[in-house]
């Protein structure tokens, strides 16, 4: 295989990698607003929380221990953020509840800034999955082969939650048309509370788990949040797999601009949004949902 | 009933009484917002400003700066101020360069600053000198390190506490040179895509040419992104001998972790370095060879006080953006006090003069006369080795003084020939 191709194809590799890690975020995103209609601007600030509870539990007693208590934590408080707040929200204007999740992530940002300082707060890839894999000419970082399995664990499981149980078979019902869900006698208050817990506690996931590989500062979850809100609207809202394939897709765009035109690497999935809006306006595999039309 | 603000409808008009309230709370509002300058106003204190960036990309550094300026402020006034009269001191976040301007400008009218010090966005460096030309207020540039501001954009009334891009290059350049990572080497730079990183870029590939290096790929990098995954794959593909990061703020910091986890093997390095960016990255994941202004472990007298009463004021050591704001006060103040005046001619009339300044490193310093930058010892930083660090703060080895005892300071500063400054009339 000629070297230059090797090096094409490890670029894609690298960016469908990428692409999952926007996953984590982006499927919470699009899980809350197509169930509640709540356009969380908040998701990246839980996705820093996750980050610093992580760091904190880490350092006492160890990276596994930050593993599952992290997005454990950021689940619960999810669903009290849910609860207060979140549940107003529900058949009121869209507007209102942008404001009210735009003030939750700057009130975040700026607690975590006055609890941790303002400076990156160091964090390292634990021990026993330090270093490179190699296979043939491809190099591999152990780490982000730990991530990807995360990931599409989390992805495969939420899926089945989705597809296969009776949980999942009502909150799908609920996407479509709640209140039939509500003629048929069945609440959704405890389903909104339990997709917002699994949707933010995605989000703390994603923190925990790209904290040792990206700084840990309290503007972390703005940076992270707009690549996420991409992958859902190119992806198209309600749809599971449109937004797993955008978050590959918008992986592999990157790859391949930082490859040939490397300043244009975070243009280019704003770019390939518009294209896609451009021919398809509810998204890649976006179902046509009445009450958002 | 239109007029709903006359006082004679008050009575009977429940709505218009509501519109009346809420009229009386904004007034009320903006008179709390007024009523400071007035305080301040006052002929027994002088008003220093203070503008740094808290937020983005490089607001982890601003924060440092605040401290520096403030601890500055606390120890002059507890020794009688500039003459007798206390400083007062006022700093809010620059944010861009737009805010900056404007922020700047509130300052001149509002507080009567006749001095603005900080800055660490180039960008917005140039934004405030700008305002402070036009004004004839002095503006002390702490975090800036562009060599234009210092060349083409260069005016009278900034002065640079801050290096220049060619003071740092020149610094760490020379200790590349010496352990052989510059002659005859190819070199792979990797460049923030704004302002300060196409200048250090600029300036980094003269330095290399110059010494026999070959710059064989010049990555731009976009100031927002955080995953340098694809940028280290292409370094690997270049199999180049040296990798050089030409990036600032956070970004410095992911790019340390990531070329750890990667695991590459080429020395590494940069012209641009800020402590806190190490501290970020941590222990046995912090490498490679980099400039700095100052550092916490400069051994001379004064910076060892400097450090002393910053740990006992805020519980951790100063990170070098702290040094810079807190210099920068301690020289303006000095010259307010030996001029007698706040006159923006008066002290750049004394800076001119070249006296020598104390600030807190080996040598003494000068401004330069022909383009007001600060003429000091830099210094370089190498990863300590994990077993021998003692906290968290306590990562880097600091190498000695550049340029060495026996040569001029000014040998590292940029020449007239690469960095020409005319101040405008």
């Amino acid at each position: 295989m000629p070297l230059e191709l090797v090096f094409l194809i490890e670029q894609l590799l690298n960016g469908l990698l990428v692409g999952v890690a926007y996953l984590l975020i982006a499927l919470g995103l699009s899980l809350i607003f197509s169930l509640g209609g709540i356009v969380n601007l908040a998701h990246g600030g839980f996705y820093a929380i996750g980050a610093y509870i992580g760091v904190e539990i880490g350092n006492r007693f160890g990276f596994p221990a930050a593993f599952v208590a992290a997005p454990l934590s950021v689940a619960v408080i999810g669903m009290v953020v849910e609860r207060l707040l979140f549940s107003r929200f529900y058949r009121a204007d869209p507007i209102l509840s942008l404001l009210l999740t735009f003030g939750l992530a700057m009130v975040i940002e700026q607690a975590l800034r006055m609890t941790f300082g303002a400076t990156p707060i160091p964090f390292a890839i634990p021990e026993f999955l330090k270093g490179q894999v190699f296979v043939g000419e491809f190099i591999y970082s152990r780490y982000r082969i730990a991530i990807l399995l995360v990931a599409a664990a989390a992805v495969l499981g939420l899926w089945l939650l989705l597809q296969r149980t009776a949980f999942g078979r009502v909150v799908r019902a609920g996407v479509q048309n709640p209140d039939m869900v509500g003629a048929l006698g069945i609440s959704l208050r405890p389903y909104l509370t339990a997709v917002a817990a699994i949707g933010i506690g995605l989000a703390g996931l994603a923190g925990i788990m790209l904290a040792p590989i990206s700084g840990v500062h309290p503007a972390m979850g703005a940076e992270i949040l707009t690549a996420a809100f991409v992958v859902v609207v190119i992806g198209g809202l309600g749809s599971f797999w449109g937004v797993v394939l955008a978050g590959l897709l918008v992986g592999l765009v990157r790859g391949l601009t930082v490859y040939f035109i490397p300043p244009a690497a975070e243009a280019s999935m704003y770019l390939l949004m518009l294209m896609v809006l451009l021919l398809r306006p509810r998204g890649l595999f976006g179902e046509r949902i009445l009450r958002f039309e | 009933m239109k007029d709903t603000s006359h006082p004679a409808s008050l009575a009977s008009a429940p709505l218009a009484r509501r519109t009346l309230l809420k009229g009386v709370g904004a007034a009320a509002l903006l008179g709390g917002v007024g009523m400071p300058a007035i305080v301040r106003a006052q002929a027994d204190t002088i008003t220093f400003g203070h503008l740094t960036p808290l937020t983005g990309f490089l607001g982890p550094l601003g924060a440092y700066g605040q401290m520096g300026v403030q601890l500055a402020v606390e120890e002059l006034n507890a020794v009688g101020g500039i003459n007798g009269r206390k400083i007062n001191l006022v700093m809010e976040d620059s944010v861009n360069p737009a805010t900056a301007s404007s922020k700047a400008e509130r300052y001149i009218e509002r507080d009567k600053v006749p001095v603005i010090i900080g800055e660490i966005s180039s960008a917005s460096a140039l934004a405030i000198s700008q305002v402070a030309a036009r004004n004839k207020v002095v503006f002390v540039n702490t975090g800036g390190n562009s060599d234009a501001l210092r060349g083409k954009d260069c005016n009278r009334y900034m002065f640079h506490v801050e290096g220049a891009n060619t003071q740092y290059v020149k610094a760490v350049g020379a200790a590349m040179v010496r352990d052989g990572l510059v002659k005859g080497k190819k070199l792979f730079f990797l460049t923030a895509d704004y302002a300060f990183g196409h200048d250090l870029s600029r300036v980094a590939k003269r330095y290399i040419t110059a010494n026999g290096g070959e710059v064989v790929a010049d990555e731009l990098v976009p100031t927002d992104a955080t995953d340098f995954s694809p940028y280290l794959l292409k370094v690997r593909q270049a199999r180049p001998d040296v990798v050089i990061s030409n990036l600032a703020g956070n970004q410095i910091t992911n790019f340390i972790k990531q070329y750890s986890e990667f695991g590459l093997k080429y020395p590494f390095g940069g012209f641009g370095f800020d402590t806190a960016v190490a501290w970020g990255a941590g222990k046995g994941t912090f490498g490679g060879l980099w400039p700095m202004i100052w550092h916490h472990d400069v051994p001379a007298a004064d910076s060892k006080a400097f450090v002393a009463a910053f740990v006992k004021k805020f519980g951790k050591p100063p990170e070098n953006q702290a040094w810079g704001d807190y210099v920068a006060t301690k020289v303006v103040a000095r010259a307010m006090i030996e001029t007698k005046s706040t006159t923006a001619a008066d002290l750049i009339g004394f800076f001119e003069k070249e006296p020598e300044l104390d600030i807190l490193k080996g040598r003494k310093g000068y401004f330069r006369a022909w383009d007001h930058q600060l003429i000091q010892e830099m210094y370089t930083v190498t990863a300590r080795p994990v077993a021998e660090v003692k906290d968290q703060w306590d990562l880097m080895i600091l190498g000695p003084a550049v340029p060495g005892p026996e040569t001029a300071l000014s040998a590292i500063a940029p020449t007239p020939e690469e960095n020409a400054c005319t101040f405008p009339a």
